[in-house]
């Protein structure tokens, strides 16, 4: 395991965001920008390979400047080499043009092994990855939740559903998306923390810069659109009582009862 | 591309160990509405092994049509042979709609497929409609579920989507429904097969499941550590089952199987408590459906409210208890 890919993504802290009561809009000022935390898994998993394999390890974002932030903190926890996409053309990217995108990236590098994220927490949508792994025509390993390393050179993957673990063997190279509560993420280190932000290596690279037809990229690339988003409206029909503990209690055994609940 | 070659609604119709999932016959239903809208036929697409015997069950639920293939390889799920089996067909009828259900399988299938077809996917829909053309509007939550999305696929077919399971209605089983039946042979390159399942560790503990409970008692943000056992007991008295909100279930303090919203389940019980849980839009995702919201939470402005049939203002700790206490004294009598 020579060559370890980690692509991550710098999404909005989701659980950070709140609803404008009044006009039902949502309030995005002042909510944190983070490494997503199913990426910030799947670095981990690489840096434990890389500590027990001496593995080396290139982290791929792809987004506005800004998110060179998540690099910088890859670079501090132990990634070797960052890699920032930033392209107007890349801009808009469905699932299937953010994978075309970043397996183009892929392809200009020596891999064994690439990690993505199970989902980023602002789409949710599981896609990227196994999209990637086709374009790239790689076995892939979704949920992961362990990576270990076998004396022959192959290696034992646990693939974590609802119900059962699969483990699974695979050879090199293969894709795996890693799940958040496989591994918990190290901390930064100091001496790293100050190199990746006094002096961060970090390579741009444009839509110039891959083997990839630009027609496939971007918002002109994305097959599916969005036609419309809104926020959910609330509908209320029921009352709102302030009452204290016991005649709270009362009322809510109340209604049970008149529901045949008791 | 033409668009206009590609016709129909087909649904993959998920098993696993020979046991057709919930989320299959859902998918059914919902397809069965697009195929009439359209004027279309609903087909489904069965693949594993010794399956055969579940054909009839997916025309009971409204399939006209189903294709399956069956090979000792497909036994249990993994990504290359399932796709090997499944792209050929797509590939060679050309729908014009392709459901799936957005469980561990469908997440890492759908996406693979949707890339060899060069085609959109959407990912986790809760509301599909169709036009009489045939153009899918595709309805998702987004951004942890504080946003709606309408996703549309124009210029390109098929037209992807995994659905979340609990979502859409079943049919009621009709045995009397007629449907025609086609084996399809799949010649697999095993060259291709890289991955290797050696073990398989199937959940010992009973799974509880949060779906199909009557009565629900959800715990949030404002329940705390410490006051865990006091659903457990309140849940216990109302021979319900206790469930949580994203933020008890990244704290550690009950398993990701009871989680409900967003990235968790959807549910739809009789009674759901909401206690201490502030109502963020992904958690409401996963329960609005409920039959009867009782929420009890100290911040009056909390959006959960908006949503609750019966809301008190006030502290869960307290309240909970003695609630408790009251439902035994009332079953006493």
């Amino acid at each position: 395991m020579k060559n370890i890919i980690v692509c991550v993504k710098q999404v909005p802290d989701t659980t950070e965001i709140r609803l404008d009561p009044v006009k039902g809009t949502l309030i995005r000022e002042g909510v944190p920008s983070i490494m997503n935390p199913d990426d910030k898994a799947g670095l981990e998993a690489a840096l434990r390979l890389k500590d027990q394999l001496g593995s080396t390890i290139t982290v791929i974002t792809m987004g506005p400047p800004q998110a060179d932030e998540v690099l910088k903190e890859a670079l501090a926890m132990g990634a070797d080499r960052a890699i920032l996409l930033t392209d107007m053309k890349f801009a808009g990217a469905d699932t299937l043009a953010t994978a075309t995108a970043l397996a183009g990236a892929v392809r200009k590098l020596d891999y064994d092994l690439v990690i993505t994220g199970r989902q980023a927490i602002d789409g949710d949508t599981a896609q990227v990855g196994p999209e990637m792994a086709e374009f790239l025509d790689l076995p892939q390993i979704s949920y992961t939740a362990g990576i270990v390393a076998q004396k022959d050179g192959s290696f034992l993957v646990d693939r974590k559903v609802e119900d059962r673990i699969y483990r699974l063997k695979v050879r090199t190279p293969f894709l795996v998306t890693v799940l958040a509560e496989g591994y918990q993420p190290r901390y930064m280190h100091v001496a790293k923390l100050l190199e990746a932000y006094r002096e961060p290596k970090i390579e741009k690279w444009t839509a110039a810069d891959l083997d990839v037809d630009p027609a496939n990229l971007g918002l002109k690339g994305s097959p599916t659109k969005v036609n419309e988003s809104y926020s959910k409206a609330l509908k209320s029909e029921g009352k709102v009582y302030e009452l204290d503990p016991a005649e709270a209690a009362k009322l809510i055994a109340e209604k049970l009862h008149e529901k045949y609940v008791l | 591309m033409n668009i206009q070659e590609y016709q129909n609604v087909f649904v993959l119709a998920e098993q696993r160990d020979g046991v057709l999932q919930s989320v299959a016959l859902e998918l059914l239903g919902k397809g069965r509405e697009i195929a009439d809208t359209t004027k279309s036929k609903l087909v489904a697409v069965l693949v594993g092994h010794q399956i055969e015997s579940l054909v009839n069950d997916l025309i009971a639920h409204g399939a006209d049509h189903v294709i399956y293939v069956d090979d000792p390889c497909l036994a249990h799920y993994t990504t290359e042979p399932y796709a090997q089996a499944i792209y050929p067909i797509l590939a060679d009828k050309k729908p014009n709609i392709v459901l799936i259900g957005a469980t561990s399988i469908g997440r890492d299938l759908a996406p693979r497929l949707a890339a060899k077809l060069h085609t959109g996917l959407t990912a986790d829909c809760t509301r599909l409609s169709v036009d009489e053309a045939g153009a899918l509007l595709m309805t998702r939550p987004a951004f942890g579920g504080n946003l709606m999305a309408g996703i549309l696929c124009p210029n390109h077919r098929p037209q992807m989507s995994t659905v979340r399971p609990g979502v859409m209605r079943k049919l009621v089983r009709d045995d009397a429904r007629k449907g025609s039946k086609e084996i399809y042979k799949i010649k697999f390159n095993t060259s291709r097969f890289l991955v290797e399942v050696v073990e398989e560790i199937k959940e010992t503990k009973a799974k509880v499941r949060i779906e199909d409970a009557k009565i629900l008692v959800s715990g949030g943000r404002g329940v705390g550590k410490e006051n865990m056992p006091m659903l457990e007991a309140l849940a216990k008295e109302l021979k319900g089952t206790v469930s949580a909100s994203r933020a008890v279930v990244d704290a550690g303090l009950i398993d990701h199987d009871r989680q409900v919203g967003q990235t968790g389940k959807t549910v739809r019980p009789d009674v759901y408590f909401a206690l201490g849980i502030s109502g963020a839009i992904q958690h409401i995702a996963g329960m609005e459906e409920s039959e009867f919201i009782i929420a009890v939470n100290k911040d009056k402005y909390a959006p959960i409210f908006a949503i609750a049939d019966l809301g008190i203002v006030g502290d869960v700790r307290k309240i909970v208890p003695l609630l408790t206490e009251e439902i035994r004294q009332l079953r006493k009598k």
